[in-house]
This record gives structure tokens, sequence and C-alpha cells, in this order.
């Protein structure tokens, strides 16, 4: 059993078990700190890991996936405003409207190519971006605050930190479990074919277009998710969280994890958002730290850090 | 006489004002191996795209078994039994040669809209696909990440991934293409094996496998047909001499 033994899979046992017992850690040193920036790490994981389904396996380069974020987000926010403060009403609706989103715009974008699939993407996300400002009656510009949680009865209360951070981990793990059988299914294997050679996949006779939509419409759906989280852990939603640099960040952590790699984007987004906490504590330019190590990761480290511990398995 | 299985009509492409396939016209029957052979630029790669649907063409038609597939896109195509192989080898590079022929096997078995059951546990793929590489003698590279295979071998899978749509029609573009000697012979052993059950258009440069193999043979030159025969008959043909073969006073004038 050599072959289960190697740097990668100790790296992702390591993650799992540290992000289950993390709020004991947190609760026995007494270091609440640690399990808010975790909370918000596990949740951009999960935003991350269904980028990455798209990115890294489907190769389709989207530019725009922060927008579910503030999909997601927006509908568990303008929900609670209206009143409607059950989680059974707001999840579902903030799922369907990110998968909705996604289907459109994927019908649209994905009939381009490359570059202009990224441009593509991109403009839509800022679309949403600039709608979401326009929502006067929602705070527009300044975003909508959250005055209570979603409401799931007795089930779950969203408003202790460590049921909500459990919540989150297994929302991820959730989402990588699917992602783990997507990948491995007929459907995954299509997919993982038309990045590897679209013309080839319809030569053999599969229509690529509609393989490709569905994907897309899979990793929004569960980016939607992330955003419904994000709104429940700032009880806050604004605009700025679909900015076009948040898409941007969301590629960062799956490059730099790993694309195409199950447990890569969290790694990328464990190692990201730590990374940001702790250099902007020591100066406020930490992005000239940042930018450099991240310039260096993606040259040395083809296939990201993940990629890094295969070639250390290999000696 | 029954009708042909694929039929040609009066096939034209422009690639803005250069007319790559001029009026074209092609019947190949059921059952034969029928070759298209032409000098470099004679339009033989635009026709098989057209053909499998990869290019559409300006005006014409064509019919597989029966039916007018002319407007239909390559993968309606590839259900419908027809299948190619490419001059330059298409492949998918990050899978191993078994993946690539199983891949093949699953797009002709159903859609592929299932998300939950590992598809290479899948055991009715997976003997398909491994029946198809014993049939090109690639078995024992099943395992082999197809970018680490030699060239010969990635011609071989070609054919493979091919054979595992099941096709009524194979489609080779130059099978042969960058093949040593030894190679090519393996190859053209496979294809008279082959032949016996598909029926095949042959594109190829190899003039020794081209009269070895074919029933049939159309010659292609700035993209018309200008003859079209059994061997025999287009070894005596003057004009393909003239064109194709080589016209000695054509190039001692040039000399």
């Amino acid at each position: 059993m050599t072959a289960l033994l190697n740097a990668r899979n100790v790296v992702a046992a390591l993650i799992v078990a540290g992000l289950l017992l993390l709020p004991l850690y947190a609760q026995l040193s007494g270091n609440m700190f640690v399990l808010t920036l975790f909370t918000r790490i596990v949740i951009f994981a999960l935003a991350a890991v269904s980028l990455n389904l798209i990115m890294g396996y489907g190769g389709m380069m989207s530019f725009g996936h922060a927008a579910y974020l503030g999909i997601g987000g927006y509908a568990v926010g303008i929900l609670a405003a209206e009143g409607i403060g059950s989680g059974f009403i707001q999840w579902p609706v903030a799922l369907l409207a990110s998968a909705l989103f996604a289907l459109v715009i994927g019908a649209l974008s994905l009939r381009t190519r490359g570059v202009y699939f990224i441009m593509i993407t991109l403009a839509f996300a800022q679309m949403a971006y600039y709608v979401a400002a326009g929502l006067s009656r929602y705070g527009g510009d300044d975003g909508l605050t959250i005055y209570k949680r979603s409401d799931f009865g007795g089930l779950v209360n969203l408003s202790n930190r460590v049921q909500f951070y459990y919540l989150c981990t297994g929302c991820l793990f959730g989402g990588i479990y699917l992602v783990w059988r997507i990948v491995n299914s007929r459907f995954g294997l299509v997919v993982q074919g038309l990045r590897s050679n679209e013309q080839r996949m319809q030569a053999i006779g599969f229509p690529v277009t509609r393989y490709r939509l569905v994907c897309f419409v899979i990793a929004g759906t569960m980016c939607g998710l992330a955003g419904a989280l994000l709104a429940n852990n700032t009880d806050f939603i604004s605009p700025a969280v679909m900015y076009w640099t948040r898409s941007g960040d969301l590629m960062v952590m799956v490059i730099l994890g790993g694309m195409g790699s199950l447990f890569g984007p969290v790694l990328g987004a464990i190692v990201y958002l730590v990374l940001e906490e702790f250099l902007s504590q020591v100066t406020e330019y930490w992005a000239l730290i940042m930018g450099p190590l991240l310039l260096l990761i993606v040259l040395f480290g083809r296939g990201g850090i993940y990629g890094l511990l295969g070639r250390f398995d290999r000696g | 006489m029954a009708d042909p299985l694929l039929r040609v009509e009066n096939l034209v492409r422009r690639f803005g004002g250069i007319v790559a396939t001029d009026n074209l016209s092609l019947d190949v029957a059921k059952g034969e191996l029928h070759a298209i052979i032409g000098p470099n630029g004679a339009g033989k790669t635009t026709l098989i795209s057209q053909l499998t649907g990869q290019l559409s063409p300006s005006a014409g038609t064509i019919h597989f078994a029966g039916r007018d597939v002319t407007n239909l896109p390559a993968w309606r195509r590839s259900s419908l039994g027809l299948a190619r192989s490419f001059q330059i080898t298409s492949l998918l590079p990050d899978f191993t040669a078994l993946d690539n022929v199983a891949m093949a096997a699953q797009a002709h078995d159903g859609h592929s809209f299932y998300f939950w059951g590992n598809a290479r546990k899948e055991k009715h793929l997976r003997e398909a696909a491994l029946s198809a590489l014993a049939r090109v003698g690639l078995e024992r590279r099943a395992d082999v990440v197809v970018s680490r295979l030699s060239h010969g071998e990635q011609r071989e899978l070609e054919l493979a991934v091919a054979l595992a749509t099941r096709p009524q029609l194979l489609l080779l573009d130059e099978p042969m293409a960058g093949l040593g000697s030894t190679e090519s012979a393996r190859m053209v052993k496979l294809l008279q094996e082959l032949r016996r059950e598909v029926t095949i258009v042959l594109v190829e440069h190899d003039m020794d496998a081209v009269f070895a193999l074919a029933d049939r043979i159309s010659v292609l030159v700035y993209g018309r047909v200008i003859a079209s025969g059994t061997s025999a008959e287009i070894r005596g043909n003057d004009e393909v001499k003239r064109a194709y073969l080589g016209d000695q006073r054509v190039v001692t004038r040039h000399g």
C-alpha cells in the first residue's frame, strides 16, 4: 500500500484532520480568531473547488466566478431583508439563482474559446456587479446588512460559531466528494476529454457544448452555495464580493494550489488567505510580497503546490 | 446497382478566392476500399473534413447510408457510423491508450450524463476498448499515457479509436504518414484485415500501399476528380500520369 502513502495523500489527510479538529484547538487555546479566519477560508475553498471543476478539469478559464458568490449572497440577503428568514427557502433560491445565471451566461459564452471566453465571462460578472450596485432598495453600492442569519429551525444554529464552522466544512467536504465522483464518472471523463482535445471528442461523437454547459452550471451552483455561506458569515453582502478582482483571487487560489487536483484548490485557498492575513499585519504593502511569491510558485511549481508535492514523491 | 454507402454530389468549398473543392462528385460502394490520391494541395484533407463535418461545404450534398448528412454536425455523423483518423495525430494526450479507446466506445453507448458511477469500472466499455486495442496490436500498451507512445503506436491508436465507434465507413487520412517501412508494412497488413469488415476511404501518399490495397482509386487534382477506376485503369490513364505520377517532359522543360 505504498501508493497510498505519498506526499499528496498525506497532505490531503492532514487538511481533512486539521479542519475537523480546528474548533477543538480554538477552544483549548482560547484563540477564537483562528476559527473566524478558517470559516472564511473554508468558504473560499468551496468556491475554489467549484472553479477548479470547470477550470482545472474542464479547461474553461472562467474569469467571472465571483459573480456566483454575489448571487448566492444576495439571494440570502434580499430574502432576509424582505422578512423571509428560513434557510430552507433562502438556500434553495440561492442555488437556483446561481444555476440559472450559469445556464444563461454559459449558453452565451461557451460559443467562444480561449481569451474570448475569459473576456466574456469577465464581462458578465461585471454586469452582475453593476446590477447589484444599482439595487438602491438593497443598499446599492454600500451593500446590505443581514440582521438575522438563515434560520434552519432546530437543525443547526448558524449564529453559533462552532456549528457554523462545521456547516461550512461539511459543505466543503461534500463539494470535494461531489467533484471526485463527477471527475471519475462518464460525464467527468467527457469534460476532461474536451479539455484535452475538443476536435477529437467531436470526431468520436460527442456533442461538446451541452457537456460543457452542464459542467458550467454545476460549478456555478456550487459556488452559489459558497455565496450563501459567505453572506451568513459576514452578516453582510455588497457588490464588492462580485468585483473582478475577487474572481481573480479565486483563480489564483486554484492555480496556486494545483489545477485539476482534488485538494489543490483547498490548499491554495488556505495558503493564499493565511498569507494575506499575516502579511497584511506585517505591512500594508503585503501585495508586494505576495505577488513575487505567486510568480515563483507558478514558474517553478507547474501544477501548483500540489504539483510540487507530486515531484517530492518521485524523489 | 444498390445505392452507394457514400454519395458526394457537386461538392464545392471555397476559402476566400481559392476553390479547394471544385464541383466534386464521388461514390463509395459498401464494402469497397476506395483510395483517394492526388498531389499536395489537391484538397484531400479538405474533402475528408467535409465528409466528417468538421468543415461545411459552400455548395453540394453528401449522402451517407441513404441519408442527407450535408448539414449534420460532426458528432451526429459519428453516431451514424462515420469515423475518421486524422492526418496529424489527434488523440487525448493526457489519457491512457485504453481511456482513449474507451471514450470512443462510451460515445456510442447512449448519452454520458452519468455523474456518479466510476466510468473506468464499466466492464463492457473497457472490454470493447481492449478488443479494439487488440485489433491493432496495442493491447500490451493499454495503460500507457498517449504522450508516451511512439509515433507509430499513436497512428495505430488512431485506428483503434475509430474502430471502437463501430463505424460503417472509415475515413483514413494518411494513416502511414511519418511511419517507417516496417511500421508501414504492419499498417498495410492491418488494413488488409479491416477491409473485410468495414468500408474504407483511404487518403494516402504511399503509392505502393494504395495499389496494394485499393479496389478503386479516385485521383484528385485542384479539388476535382480527374479519374476514377481500378488500380490498372488508373495506372494506364494518361491524364493521371501527367498530373500526378509525374510527366518527364514537364520536369525537363522546367529544368
